[in-house]
């Protein structure tokens, strides 16, 4: 289709003129800098992925016999730093929700551009320092950089990923403050805070722990290299530290830093199934208090992660009541998105077939979270495979299916193009199919006793890792053919028109690829979101 | 030293649905488990198939009707009648999850306690009459045996996954576990915190023998010297006697006795003298100084192995008790002290 013919292709848009590096790398524009982001962090996945696959196939065997030990352990760190910082903390958030939030809002950008585009250098500068941590020997502490392995025994790049993970740190909490401020002050006449559509309210809620709880994770992270350069005794020991203060500080971000990674992707899934639905999310403020909640609560539960550590018995007993509770929203949610679909218009779109993966997969994470909170069970099954198949069904299966789905949803607004159909269902059930296939074993393999971060292992463990290592290549598939059909789109593509889905939200209300300032006029918002009627059509 | 403690050895199991279960409480770890995968296996299946038959029958192209039945209100009640279903069945879960966790930490009385000591990336372990293993634990079956946890270097965890047990080994933190194997067999015994480049192979097993075989194996293993003894040795070598023992009025404290007892401290207060305490006036002499006393002691941290700790530990504690035999009129209250 050629572009010149189209009626329904813009004649002005924000990718149509500055082509040139100034108009890319010195933009302001939140939806170009969103592109930015997009091409960072797909780099980073497809890096962390590489790790991953190495992973998969030396555990394929029992023997280490693929890379050595040292090699093995560098490449679950790089994949754990990797895909933590530079993937799934940004992806969502940096990438749609830099597009979308001051859309959705009516706003013709964020509160402070050019603040936008610092948080994508400090992104940028983070990356380098790992990257060069990756080439100078790589770093073998894990993603967690547990004291006093990190401070004192390790000899590899400690220094230069916590670097690395310190500066990308701040490019969260500047975005943070972007989204605070923005959604604060820049809706439009008539969005009141019940009109604001879920996606909305997700990254706000994420927006707020970026900002409360990444500067503890710079704390500590500079606190493991003062140990570690100068020997000054916080965490070992032998210097008179305490290596449990260490996992209280680190968990303390990290534990929320797990809803920094699923609560956008719960926003994305809210707008796609209403959308294929053509019905409002069902239970709207219900939606709302868990987001909050979950906000909230998420900062009282970091103790799950230390049962086993050496925290005092009753610690342990609060820290599990509490990640009871803080499941009960989440629970609340995926009867909801169950719900919306009572009496509803169902399209099996690509995008509805990610958002009803991500329910499926995020029941299954977020049960296995209960029998993880069980405090007496996961002192057997903590550090095995368990908690590893726990978490990948969280931050894979929800939310890397979430932004795969956002960015099927929205690929036709960011880009103005379609995709194909076909093809982008085939990569949805590829994914589904694959993730399961990968990490369902990892369950059992966690339950009969498995430890994680093992380069070898007892040859009975064998089927099941080989069950594993063959699901990780079916789900290399669902993530490397959106990555062709979607570069293919770019110039091929149909074009898309304003709103292709006939879906509600004043991003779809401009045409596709939007202007500039987004809005040729503020809007005006007279109903609350997710104004679909299923009995119609 | 045994002649069994082969480096790494192998615990052949095959792969059942179901880890096997070496003690009775580990049968009751898997019937929370099992109770656990039901309900939320239930509930999965509940949300998959409510997927599955609302998205065929709600499906665009079919001719159902779409009418909303219920009003706003109705979808909250209902709402909130799933959040105190769930809140219930959860609450349950947590209660009984965490009896059983008091439970793991609140074992009988030890019939013996082992001392086991992780460092990169071996399991070394004494019984009470002395006998060293690496990697290899033997005990009688049906016998309540306490481990006394620690770490040589970094962090490392001990896990028994027949026995459900699992401890974190922290540097400089004495920590307890207990079980009772009921079944005699080999099971596993693996490090399950990452500590370092050969962490996969910091792997062992433990031996559940019938308590007849298991003094036949300790008679196999020699005479060994009992950690006392041992540690008797250590506190000449190191120069310990040199203050603490004998002579009263000099630099430091008379040790005997001073086990389980309070310690006054020259910042106020007290301290009861437990291993823990033994420990820290060994390797960081100046965080308690006892009240009366110079803090003069040289730390010897780094000179001395976390095992030879646990040796003059055991000979302090002896002399407790040798001292009580001696001179059982002695006023318990005037204790040795520690510098």
């Amino acid at each position: 289709m050629s572009v010149s013919t189209d009626p329904r292709w813009p004649s002005e848009h924000y990718l149509k003129e500055d082509w040139g590096l100034r108009g890319w790398l010195l933009t302001t524009d939140h939806k170009r800098i969103a592109w930015l982001y997009l091409v960072s962090i797909t780099a980073f996945f497809f890096l962390g992925g590489l790790a991953a696959l190495l992973i998969r196939l030396e555990l394929i065997t029992p023997p280490g016999d693929l890379v050595s030990a040292d090699t093995y352990n560098r490449l679950f760190s790089l994949h754990g730093i990797v895909m933590v910082w530079f993937f799934l903390i940004p992806s969502i958030p940096a990438t749609l929700g830099n597009f979308l939030l001051p859309m959705m809002l009516g706003a013709r950008d964020l509160a402070f551009p050019r603040l936008n585009l610092l948080s994508w250098y400090v992104y940028t500068l983070g990356g380098l320092f790992t990257l060069a941590a990756v080439i100078g020997g790589g770093v073998d502490t894990g993603w967690t950089f547990y004291t006093p392995y990190s401070t004192l025994f390790s000899n590899s790049a400690v220094i230069a990923a916590v670097m690395g993970v310190f500066i990308v740190g701040f490019s969260s909490i500047l975005t943070g403050l972007n989204f605070i401020v923005t959604t604060h002050k820049m809706r439009a006449p008539g969005l009141t805070w019940f009109r604001l559509p879920l996606f909305v309210w997700a990254n706000y809620a994420t927006s707020l722990i970026m900002v409360l709880a990444t500067p503890v994770l710079s704390c500590v992270l500079m606190l493991i290299s003062v140990e570690r350069l100068f020997g000054i005794g916080i965490f070992d020991p032998a210097l008179g530290g305490d290596p449990l203060l260490f996992q209280h500080l680190f968990w303390f971000y990290s534990h929320p830093a797990v809803y920094i990674m699923i609560l956008p992707g719960m926003g994305v899934v809210s707008e796609i199934i209403a959308c294929f639905s053509r019905k409002p999310v069902f239970g709207y403020q219900g939606m709302v208090i868990s987001i909050m909640s979950i906000a909230v609560f998420g900062f009282v539960v970091w103790g799950h992660h230390m049962f086993v550590a050496g925290q005092s018995l009753y610690a342990g007993l609060m820290f599990s009541f509490f990640t009871f509770l803080v499941a009960l929203p989440s629970a609340i949610k995926a009867f909801n998105w169950t719900a919306t679909l009572y009496k509803a218009r169902i399209i099996f779109s690509a995008p509805m077939i990610y958002a009803l993966s991500f329910v499926g997969l995020f029941t299954i994470g977020g049960l296995t979270g209960i029998i993880l909170a069980s405090i007496a069970i996961d002192v057997h099954v903590h550090d095995t495979y368990f908690v590893t198949a726990h978490f990948h069904y969280i931050m894979v299966g929800g939310m890397v299916t979430s932004y795969l789905g956002g960015l099927h949803f929205w690929w036709p607004k960011l880009t103005g193009r379609m995709y194909s159909e076909l093809w982008s269902k085939v990569a949805a059930l590829a994914l589904f199919i694959g993730f399961n296939l990968t990490f369902f074993p990892q369950f059992l393999l966690g339950y009969q006793g498995m430890p994680r971060r093992y380069h070898e292992y007892p040859a009975d463990f064998e089927l099941l890792n080989v069950m594993s290592t063959l699901g990780a290549g079916v789900l290399a598939i669902g993530y490397l053919l959106p990555l062709l059909y979607l570069s293919w789109s770019l110039r091929f593509g149909a074009v898309a028109g304003g709103n292709p889905w006939r879906a509600t939200g004043l991003e779809w209300t401009v045409d596709s690829p939007p202007l500039k300032h987004n809005f040729p006029r503020t809007p005006r918002v007279t109903e609350p979101a997710y104004a679909y009627d299923p009995t119609a059509d | 030293m045994s002649s069994e403690s082969a480096y790494l050895p192998e615990v052949s199991k095959g792969l059942t649905l179901m880890p096997e279960q070496a003690s009775a409480f580990a049968g009751e770890i898997d019937a929370l488990f099992i109770a656990l995968v039901v309900v939320c296996g239930l509930l999965t299946l509940a949300v998959f198939a409510l997927i599955a038959i609302f998205g065929y029958r709600y499906r665009a192209g079919s001719r159902v009707d779409r009418r909303a039945r219920f009003g706003k209100a109705a979808d909250q009640r209902l709402e909130l009648g799933v959040l105190a279903v769930m809140l219930v069945i959860f609450m349950g879960l947590f209660g009984w999850a965490g009896s059983l966790y008091l439970e793991m930490f609140r074992g009988p009385p030890a019939a013996m306690t082992l001392n086991v000591v992780g460092k990169q990336w071996m399991w070394k372990v004494q019984h009470p009459d002395g006998t060293r293993e690496i990697n290899t634990i033997h005990v009688p079956a049906g016998e309540t045996i306490h481990l006394r946890v620690t770490s040589q270097d970094v962090i490392h965890s001990f896990y028994l996954p027949a026995l459900r047990l699992k401890r974190d080994v922290l540097p400089g933190t004495y920590r307890e576990a207990w079980f009772t194997a009921d079944k005699p067999g080999e099971y596993r015994l693996f490090c399950a915190e990452y500590c370092g480049s050969y962490h996969a192979q910091m792997r062992g097993k433990l031996v559940v023998m019938e308590p007849a075989d298991y003094q036949r194996w300790l008679t196999r293993q020699g005479d060994s010297e009992s950690p006392a003894v041992s540690g008797a040795d250590l506190f000449q070598s190191y120069g310990c006697s040199g203050c603490h023992l004998g002579k009263q009025g000099v630099r430091a404290p008379s040790l005997a006795g001073v086990f389980g007892r309070a310690v006054p401290l020259a910042g106020g207060g007290t301290l009861i003298a437990d291993e823990a305490y033994l420990r820290d006036s060994i390797m960081q002499p100046q965080k308690h100084v006892v009240a009366g006393f110079d803090p003069i002691m040289p730390s010897y941290a780094g000179q001395i192995s976390e095992e030879e700790v646990l040796q003059l530990i055991a000979y302090i504690k002896s002399l407790d008790a040798q001292e009580r035999a001696t001179s059982p009129a002695q006023d318990p209250t005037q204790g040795g002290a520690l510098p």
